[in-house]
């Protein structure tokens, strides 16, 4: 028998060598990782085009070995749709959290996601502004405390949280919605099997994908990784049930 | 087809000068004075195999034009005074990341929602650089349709040379008015940009960005940004002067009011006073040297501004306290006539 070399676990191409600047346990690493598996996996890390929010992903572009371009503040989709229009057949996707894409971008993701842009969108919801030390998001829940809600978010006075798949799914434009979350190797599985469809969907021009994960923030959430992981599963998952919100084409891959 | 003249309002020949110089990336939102370029380029943009995007803000507009140069093309956007101030976010970025595109500004009347009359009041906006950080942005001040033409084709080749993005000031008259315009031809050679992101096949990535947090580091960015800067400003000064021999009394005015000025002076100089024009079309880098040269004869300075006073400004900087500067100005979209300009060439 001929003698192959083949490796059970290595270090995706598409991510670089470099240390990454996240704190233990954040769920940052797990989505870089999944996104770095899935490009090398489908090939396309040569026609990849991604887009850093400003988050604590804002340094991607030392993480993700291939083109990425920074972007303003909950600009991504703009970008995203600017890059993507100009050059049709290089894959494009957008990577943000919560503040980033729900808050002060909520305009361009709606607008992006109504116009059927062929884009994938990684949307990493931890509940909080974890770069700017953790004030509350347009995610936070109702009771969570944060910088800006010491006593916990009270809907009176904070308003309520925003569930992002509920309301882009009502929209024509877009194809794949789905929600995951990262506090098990299955679920992480998952993600990963959500992720590359919504990669897949834009390679076969099927249209606008969101895959939104619920992600981690110990530093934030003043918990511990393994604490963190359990509030993702029981609290997080309560409000934010994981399920696909839409599929126009509902292929399984 | 090269040679032909044809009869277009401003907006078109700004959008017609765009697509012929290769843009081929618009988005916009509709505000008056400039809903005729977005229109236009809607019509254009598809014949030329072109991208038009309507969308669904300023800020988004220009964002799309960052993602589109990001990507190496031609971009650009337009819009009018209100959208021009929500397009500062990324005009600054795109400056910080030293990406090309041409923004047009159609300046109305403000502060605020202000009118939809012509003005000039987005001056310092304009020549300070508008949005947050240390940059500058190369601005040109067409005064005619054909001059709005041309200025516009010249700008994506300025936006690609130094990597910066170009703002063409103009306003609502120039915008609205119609004149012939001589046709220039489809530009075919283009910059070639290795920096632009078009996915890293047979190269190393690239990335795009405007944030150094390493201590020092943004610090030398800024210092590389200014150098450029300095050398546009040795190099890319323009200026227009007019009845300027045998001259004692020197008008400084730029785009439509430099226009009626023009008219004022030669009424002027056929009832024999001395009067002469000069007029900056390049508003950053701002052509001090030779204003300061053209003034030398002048025994009186005269800057005549569709806003409070701005230009004012520049023109002091150039004169150095010389010579006597006086100003005559229409702020809130009023424009004044050359009767008016007349008047107060006769005044001082
Ligand atoms: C226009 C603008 N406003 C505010 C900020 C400050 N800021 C940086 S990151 C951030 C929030 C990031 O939170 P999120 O998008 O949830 O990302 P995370 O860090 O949690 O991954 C804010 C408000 C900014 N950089 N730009
Ligand atoms: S602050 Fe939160 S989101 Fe940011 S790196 Fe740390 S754990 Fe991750
Ligand atoms: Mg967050």
């Amino acid at each position: 028998m001929e003698k192959t070399k083949s490796y059970l676990y290595k270090k995706p191409e598409s991510l670089t060598d470099n240390v990454t600047s996240y704190c233990p346990g954040c769920g940052h690493g797990i989505i870089h990782r999944i996104i770095g598996e899935v490009i090398d996996e489908l090939g396309i890390r040569e026609k990849t085009i991604g887009i850093a929010p400003v988050g604590c992903a804002v340094t991607a572009y030392d993480y993700f070995n291939f083109d990425i371009t920074e972007a303003a503040h909950g600009r991504p989709p703009a970008v995203a749709t600017g890059i993507k229009r100009y050059l049709p057949d290089r894959i494009v996707f957008t990577y943000q959290g919560d503040g980033d894409l729900a808050a002060i971008g909520t305009a361009e993701i709606i607008h992006t996601a109504a116009r059927g842009e062929n884009i994938t969108v990684v949307f990493v919801n931890n509940g909080v502004y974890g770069m700017t030390k953790g004030q509350m998001a347009p995610t936070t829940l109702l009771g969570q405390k944060t910088t800006t809600t010491t006593n916990g978010r009270d809907p009176y006075r904070h308003g309520f949280p925003i569930r992002v798949c509920e309301l882009l799914a009502t929209l024509e434009g877009a194809t794949y919605i789905e929600r995951t979350k990262i506090d098990s190797v299955p679920d992480i599985i998952k993600t990963k099997r959500a992720i590359k469809k919504a990669f897949t969907y834009q390679i076969e021009n099927r249209g606008f994908s969101l895959i939104e994960v619920l992600s981690t923030c110990p530093t934030n959430w003043k918990k511990t990784p393994s604490e963190s992981m359990e509030w993702v599963r029981t609290e997080m998952a309560s409000f934010f049930p994981p399920g696909v919100y839409k599929d126009k084409y509902n292929v399984n891959t | 087809m090269a040679k032909k003249r044809v009869i277009l309002s401003g907006c078109e020949a700004a959008a017609e000068g765009a697509i012929r110089a290769g843009c081929s990336f618009y988005a916009g939102y509709p505000i008056t004075p400039q809903n005729r370029f977005p229109e236009y380029m809607s019509e254009r943009m598809p014949e030329v195999g072109g991208v038009f995007i309507q969308a669904e803000s300023e800020v988004s507009a220009i964002n799309m034009v960052f993602g589109a140069a990001v990507a190496g093309a031609r971009a650009m956007t337009s819009s009018s005074s209100p959208g021009i101030s929500l397009k500062q976010e990324g005009i600054s970025y795109m400056a910080g990341c030293e990406l090309p595109a041409v923004i047009i500004n159609m300046n109305r009347g403000g502060p605020g929602l202000g009118d939809v009359t012509p003005s000039q009041s987005d001056y310092f906006q304009a020549t300070r650089g508008g949005g947050h950080g240390d940059y500058r942005t190369i601005t040109l001040a067409p005064w005619s349709v054909q001059e709005i033409y041309d200025l516009t084709y010249l700008a994506f080749t300025l936006a690609d040379r130094y990597r910066n993005p170009v703002l063409i000031l103009a306003d609502g008259m120039i915008a609205q008015i119609m004149e012939p315009v001589k046709l220039l031809p489809v530009k075919k050679q283009m910059t070639k940009k290795r920096w632009a992101l078009t996915g890293c096949k047979g190269r190393r990535p690239n990335f795009i960005k405007s944030l150094f947090l390493t201590p020092g580091v943004l610090e030398t960015h800024n210092w590389k940004l200014e150098r450029k800067y300095q050398k546009i400003a040795e190099k890319e000064q323009m200026y227009d002067t007019y009845m300027c021999e045998n001259m004692d009394l020197l008008v400084v005015s730029f785009g439509t009011c430099a226009r009626i000025c023009f008219e004022a002076i030669t009424m002027a100089r056929s009832q024999g006073i001395k009067a002469g024009l000069f007029r900056p079309i390049t508003l950053w880098p701002y052509p001090y040297e030779f204003l300061s040269r053209v003034a030398e004869k002048a025994k009186k300075v005269l800057v005549v501004e569709m806003n409070c006073g701005q230009m004012i400004e520049d023109v002091k900087l150039a004169l150095r306290g010389d010579i006597h500067i006086f100003f005559y100005g229409r702020p809130g979209g009023g424009v004044p006539t050359s009767e008016e300009i007349l008047k107060e060439i006769k005044r001082i």
